[in-house]
């Protein structure tokens, strides 16, 4: 289980920079909001991956607000980059 | 063996293909030319990776109060990835941040009012 954990940890954190990179370097809004998007699906696996190691529930509330929260902030600087009416 | 072994090696084996998934979804968006084709690596953590942490989360769980949670995500994000997407890429169509010369077939380069038409 513990080397599972190291893996895993790597593996996202290796991912998170590599969607960060993206970010930064851009081009456009449209790559950054992609990015985004697969940077906050990179921390809804690592704080469900940290609640399945230690066995806890605390952090369920958390994934849901950041499910939500991908969704809600790419489908906003969607229509910002796309420049349409309400 | 028992069962609560048998649950733990699967608990970790599929946390860890979630993190293989996420990694190749960064190296894809590092390495992909154009929006649709990062749009192509960024759906990989969103829904399989996703998925298979929160199995992994289940399983480590066992509680049945948690699993309506977790259904919960997993559902909610099942349902809006394809939605936000769907956004992006008309997006990008529209403000012509497409690779032309990658597409195989445009079937709206011969509709009015798309980027294509004003020449951008």
């Amino acid at each position: 289980m513990t080397v599972a954990v190291v893996v895993v940890a790597v593996l996202l954190s290796a991912a998170a920079a590599l969607a960060l990179t993206r970010v930064v370097r851009g081009p456009a809004l449209l790559d950054r909001v992609v990015a985004a998007e697969v940077l906050i699906s990179i921390m809804i696996g690592a704080l469900g991956a940290e609640a399945a190691v230690n066995r806890h529930a605390t952090t369920l509330p958390i994934l849901v607000v950041l499910s939500t929260l991908g969704f809600v902030g790419s489908v906003a600087l969607v229509r910002f980059a796309s420049g349409e009416e309400a | 063996m028992n069962g609560d072994v048998v649950l733990d090696v699967l608990v970790g084996i599929f946390l860890v293909a979630g993190g293989l998934l996420s990694l190749v979804a960064g190296i894809g968006l590092i390495r992909f030319p154009d929006v649709l084709s990062r749009m192509h690596s960024a759906t990989k953590p969103q829904v399989l990776g996703v998925l298979l942490i929160l199995l992994a989360l289940a399983m480590s769980l066992r509680n049945g109060a948690d699993l309506g949670t977790l259904v919960l995500i997993g559902g909610f994000q099942l349902s809006t990835a394809p939605l936000a997407a769907q956004m992006i890429g008309r997006a990008a169509y529209r403000t012509g941040r497409v690779h032309r010369e990658s597409l195989d077939v445009d079937e709206l380069a011969d509709r009015s009012g798309t980027a294509h038409d004003r020449g951008e």
